[in-house]
């Protein structure tokens, strides 16, 4: 039955994870952007926190249970719900929080127990894209070449989130390049494996506190067992499509850490306003009231949006249901009007939002990486667009 | 206690939205551009839609009801569906309700008793919302239509407009300001002082007569007052709602079949739906419906939960109102010149779709 009014357990995530969003990550926000690359000391505390947990495996005739109709909680709606008061906070903070990275999502999803073990407690990025493999991450050409009971790997990573800071990094190289997507599997390489060299770190407009960076892979040696998932190529790209799938979880935690940011400016521009004397009522109507409240009304419905599509693919994934589209219009939609209305906060605010006195320039910036990475807002848009008016990837382009 | 979410439909949701789906899809949607043109829906179709009992089913079993309650969420998909035939269809087929409703919510017993045995019959009964008025910015917590309280009566003065079937309807529920506050009355349509006007033109619903009505020194019983504020407030919430339910079917609609025609429109030897230019409108489009739907049953849900939807009605209704014009513009778009052209729905679309925002309370519940 359709019930989407939030429900208590809901809030009460909400309220404990604001409690430490407005109380641990705002008041060093500023630092932070300005420190840039400086780990966030202030961020050990959630060290000892599972931020991240393993998807539970089913047990056998688990599924067959006799509550299979009714909804599910599940971690992927906390997470969404988490994130989202999160980067009301910082999302650059949430970005470096320890142990959290999307190494470590790939290492939960898809690692082995002996793999878990070595790795599980480890902060682990993950490194896919290349100078020249952005979108098309199929196009990657790292390589991984067998020798006896090691890989040894050759290429160049860019724009590795947590790059510094992380113990371990996921990369993923291609063990066969005449296979094509076949051929791309991903690899655990440790900090300090000879070869493996950190190059430079990047200057960016936003999310400053997380370090971004580049790697450079030349003849590095790892164990035999450090690759992920099956090291057969087998001569369909199940096993790539496999790990794009992974993407169908994480693009939801993009959406709402978009969505957290734009409230944020939501909330912080209509407080201004209020203290000018401006009175917010739901109970007006939008052709009574001024061009200003009008647009502040506009974009909370819009946060509203880019809440609910989330939330929807969040559960659809509780509930064991494929949701590729879904996550997608999530990221698609949020990505792009996060940036819309960060950018429209800071017009509303005037000196106000372009002063770094204030949050709000930055929450400009930061929201922009949100209509980029883990796909930009137009690969969103391309596989919203293929999947309901249902062309492949070649008769739509 | 709220427990769980859930976006998924229940098995009777499922079955309410597959039967008026059905219903719209065998009497509507090849009518409905004779109708359109006809100024005229076929009442066959509506007497259709009222043998499945919805209607009937909101009123108590001891005013001849079948005493099922009433769902707000039932309610987003029942209309959605039907505005995604026609809007007009959709407001013409729903308008009783929207005076039972009331009534079963807010009346007295001796109210219930006196007017809802009557839309328990086997035949459409016609009844209506007054509210809208034609002035510049209207405002329903300021109306120009009064009240004052004389003898045992209240005297009714001003006028209304956009009151869907007022020519037939048997009953109406005016908003009137009384002691400045805004209040609903149930009027009798036909006493004196009631004078519904000329049908008006309007830009869109062209199926749907609606009339501008007056009332001068219609006098109405004291036993007729309906609510006052508080009522308006849970009369607002509902409107809104629905609006925002029509709006995601026209949306929907438009959608579909600009989806359908990018498919098959040939230009430079392909589909015009490989061309991202289109196709990406085409991806918009699709989660711009979600998002509606998902904001209209998000105030339903609150709404049936029976807590305050002030918020949430507010913000599906103008998130609707925007939404739908922005989607049955690219409805037209994709069409290129063939959109404007009546021979294709999506233009009845555009004309109907911009009505969601600029009405504050459409009579609908």
């Amino acid at each position: 039955m359709i019930q989407l009014a939030t429900p208590d357990y809901i809030k009460t995530l909400q309220d404990n994870m604001h409690k430490l969003a407005e109380g641990v990550l705002r008041p060093i926000s500023r630092k932070y952007d300005e420190a840039e690359h400086e780990y966030p000391k202030e961020l050990d505390m959630f060290r000892g926190i599972k931020v991240m947990a393993r998807p539970k495996k089913k047990k056998e005739g688990e599924s067959a249970s006799n509550d299979e109709k009714k909804p599910k909680r599940g971690a992927n709606l906390g997470m969404v719900v988490t994130i989202e008061e999160m980067c009301w906070g910082d999302a650059a903070l949430l970005l470096s929080f320890p142990n959290a990275g999307l190494g470590n999502a790939a290492i939960l999803a898809v690692a082995n127990d002996e793999q878990l073990e070595r790795f599980g407690n480890k902060w682990a990025a993950m490194a896919i894209t290349e100078p020249g493999a952005g979108s098309d991450s199929g196009a990657i050409t790292t390589t991984a070449t067998r020798d006896g009971d090691y890989w040894v790997l050759n290429g160049e990573k860019i724009f590795v989130t947590c790059a510094d800071r992380s113990e371990v990094v996921v990369v993923w190289a291609t063990v066969d390049k005449k296979a094509g997507k076949a051929g791309i599997k991903s690899f655990v390489v440790e900090k300090g494996t000879p070869g493996f060299t950190l190059e430079h770190l990047e200057h960016k407009l936003g999310i400053r506190a997380s370090d971004t960076g580049t790697f450079v892979l030349s003849d590095c040696r790892i164990p035999y067992n450090n690759i992920l998932g099956d090291p057969e190529v087998k001569m369909s790209t199940e096993g790539f499509k496999g790990v794009m799938k992974t993407f169908d979880n994480t693009r939801p935690l993009v959406a709402s850490m978009a969505t957290g940011i734009a409230r944020a400016a939501v909330e912080f521009t209509k407080e201004q306003y209020e203290q000018k004397g401006y009175v917010f009522d739901y109970k007006k109507n939008l052709s009574n009231v001024s061009a200003a409240e009008r647009e502040l009304y506009l974009m909370e419905a819009n946060v509203e949006a880019m809440r609910l599509l989330t939330w929807r693919a969040a559960w659809m994934a509780d509930n064991g249901q494929f949701n590729n589209l879904e996550a997608s219009m999530a990221k698609a939609k949020a990505g792009r009007y996060g940036t819309l209305i960060t950018q429209r906060c800071c017009e509303l605010l005037g000196p106000v939002g372009y002063s770094t006195h204030y949050l709000a320039e930055k929450w400009m910036r930061d929201s922009k990486i949100m209509d980029i990475f883990e796909g930009t807002g137009q690969i969103q848009h391309l596989i919203i667009a293929r999947n309901v008016l249902e062309m492949s990837s070649k008769e739509l382009k | 206690m709220v427990e769980e979410i859930s976006f998924a439909l229940s098995e009777e949701q499922q079955m309410m939205q597959d039967t008026v789906r059905q219903l719209v899809q065998a009497q509507v949607i090849d009518n409905i551009h004779q109708w359109d043109e006809n100024r005229l829906l076929d009442k066959q179709a509506v007497q259709k839609f009222w043998e499945l009992g919805i209607i009937q089913s909101m009123i108590p079993e001891e005013f001849g009801g079948y005493g099922m309650g009433s769902s707000p969420v039932l309610h987003t998909l029942v209309l959605e569906e039907l505005a995604s035939g026609d809007m007009s269809f959709a407001v013409h087929a729903m308008l009783p309700a929207l005076f039972v409703l009331p009534v079963v919510s807010l009346g007295s017993v001796e109210q219930k008793e006196k007017y809802l045995p009557e839309f328990c019959n086997e035949s459409f009964v016609p009844a209506t919302l007054a509210v809208n008025e034609l002035s510049v910015g209207f405002d329903i917590w300021n109306c120009e239509t009064k009240v004052e309280k004389k003898g045992n009566s209240y005297i009714l003065n001003g006028k209304k407009c956009f009151v869907p079937l007022a020519n037939e309807a048997k009953y109406m529920i005016v908003v009137a300001n009384y002691e400045s506050n805004p209040h609903l009355f149930i009027v009798e349509n036909g006493i004196e002082g009631v004078i519904v006007g000329e049908r008006e033109k309007n830009c869109g619903w062209w199926a749907l007569p609606t009339y501008e009505v007056s009332f001068e020194n219609c006098a109405i019983p004291e036993n007729n007052i309906l609510g006052d504020k508080t009522a308006i407030y849970w009369l607002l919430q509902r409107t809104r709602t629905a609006m925002a339910a029509i709006g995601t079917g026209i949306s929907r609609s438009s959608y579909e079949y600009a989806k359908k025609y990018a498919k098959e429109r040939q230009q430079f030897g392909e589909p015009i739906a490989s061309r991202q230019s289109i196709a990406f409108m085409i991806a918009e489009m699709a989660y711009e419906v979600d998002a509606m739907r998902l904001l209209t049953w998000k105030a339903a849900s609150t709404i049936e939960l029976g807590i305050d939807a002030n918020r949430e009605s507010f913000l599906a209704k103008i998130y609707a109102g925007e939404m739908t014009m922005k989607i049955t513009d690219y409805g037209v778009q994709i069409l290129g010149g063939h959109g404007y052209i009546r021979d294709h729905p999506v233009e009845r679309y555009y004309r109907n779709g911009r009505s969601i925002a600029l009405c504050e309370a459409m009579s609908i519940i």
